[in-house]
């Protein structure tokens, strides 16, 4: 036998105790996705009104606005990531940092500069060990985000992409589109690493076909249109960015949770292969003393013969 | 459907207040609006203030809002931002404290007039509430 039964004994101890570990994280995910799942149900009205109330200006005023317009050639884009703080949560981060690079490349491709915007510690690093500069990471709140975080990362993305449009290339380095990479939660077993464009925002006119019966009203503006958009539009960014990061946590979380999960089942598979292993290692000492013992009584019981 | 206002005020993470009401006064940036039924289709950006909201049972709904929207159509009012306070989660000193500091800032910082204008608003309420 390779290995001694003592240590067999220290390795079924160790994994049982990994396997505690691993059980307490499945335990812990699972009650918090279901906390995550109601901030996502919650901030959903807020979201609904503020779409109806977009499509209502869009629909019922010609305003051309900074963040809706298209730059005619546009050649530098923003990509926003948004992956975890912590492992231990499957191909979470990694299937989320592969769908970025794709879409990276397809920006490159199309002769469009990148810069990266990141939030979780795991894309930061990510990039840190490849040697790529990331405009700015935030890191922090990815299985809680607060809507403050939303708030600050739309406020800065909102800021570099009128930048690119007034500034005309000049020495600034703006931005002529913005685009967010998360994961998206669909079930609990399906979660969808998903690429989408922020800006410049393509406004859904309408929710529903405004011609037929349930037109939507029509609506005065005060102060003016161009002023409610104004405030309305960036909110709306915020928003959007809100529901990815809410979005992401609750797929992590899942993903924390299914990866648990089958570690959890992994220890006890290794538990039971070697409490086997073990047993075996423990019945062959045994036969090997009591066949040790016997030759030994032989041995002498010859002996004796010889003597006689 | 009774023949009340159906109400919403909802701020980006919860529904903090939904329900028929009789009347909603809030303050836009032109000015002080009160909403009865009827009231005409209206899409106005809110400043930092108190919204009253009467409901029909009950007492008076006094809550704060950061900016945001007020939107009216067919007897359906939400208001909209993105952080919402009812009367009762304020905590007072917390925003005395607040508008001793952003009135120091005043002239140096652009947020400034921005926080004073949100702890009055934060103090306001609190009372008119008690």
């Amino acid at each position: 036998m390779a290995v001694s039964v003592r240590e067999l004994r220290a390795r079924i101890k160790s994994t049982e105790s990994m396997k505690k570990i691993t059980r307490a994280m499945e335990l812990i995910a699972a009650s918090r996705i279901i906390k995550a799942q109601q901030r996502a149900n919650a901030a959903a009205p807020y979201a609904r009104e503020l779409t109806r109330a977009v499509s209502a200006v869009a629909t019922y005023s010609n305003v051309d606005h900074p963040l809706t317009t298209e730059p005619a050639a546009p050649t530098r884009a923003a990509v926003l990531v948004v992956t975890s703080d912590r492992g231990l949560a499957g191909s979470y981060s990694s299937s989320v940092l592969k769908e970025a690079e794709g879409l990276v490349e397809k920006l490159k491709a199309e002769g469009k500069e990148v810069d990266l915007y990141v939030t979780g510690r795991k894309a930061e690093a990510f990039y840190k060990f490849r040697g790529r500069s990331v405009s700015q990471a935030w890191t922090g709140f990815s299985d809680r985000p607060d809507y403050d975080a939303a708030k600050e990362i739309g406020e800065k993305l909102i800021e570099v992409f009128v930048e690119g449009t007034e500034a005309e290339k000049a020495a600034a380095p703006g931005v002529d589109e913005v685009h967010v990479v998360y994961t998206r939660f669909i079930t609990m077993m399906t979660q969808k690493p998903t690429a989408v464009r922020l800006l410049p925002l393509e406004v859904v006119e309408g929710t529903e076909a405004p011609a037929e019966g349930d037109v939507l009203p029509l609506y005065e503006f005060e102060p003016s249109a161009e002023a409610v958009l104004d405030s309305l539009l960036p909110q709306y960014v915020v928003s959007r960015i809100w529901f990815a990061l809410l979005q992401a946590a609750a797929s992590e979380l899942a993903q924390r949770q299914k990866a648990m999960k089958s570690a959890t089942d992994n220890a006890d598979e290794l538990i039971k292969k070697f409490t086997r292993v073990a047993n075996q290692a423990r019945q062959a000492g045994i036969t090997q003393e009591i066949s040790e013992i016997v030759g030994g009584v032989n041995a002498l019981a010859d002996a004796q013969a010889a003597n006689d | 459907m009774t023949d009340a206002l159906q109400v919403e005020l909802v701020a980006a993470d919860r529904v903090v207040w939904s329900g028929g009401a009789t009347m909603v006064i809030a303050r836009t940036v032109d000015g002080d609006v009160g909403i009865l039924r009827g009231h005409a289709p209206v899409l106005s950006a809110l400043t930092e203030a108190v919204v009253e909201i009467t409901p029909e049972e009950g007492t008076e709904v006094i809550a704060t809002v950061d900016g945001g929207f007020l939107s009216v159509a067919n007897d359906r009012v939400s208001i909209l931002s993105e952080h919402v306070l009812l009367a009762h989660e304020i905590d007072l000193s917390q925003a005395e404290v607040e508008l001793e500091e952003a009135r120091r800032l005043l002239g140096t910082n652009n947020d400034a007039e921005k926080r004073i204008r949100r702890a009055e608003a934060r103090i306001r309420a609190v009372e008119k509430a008690s």
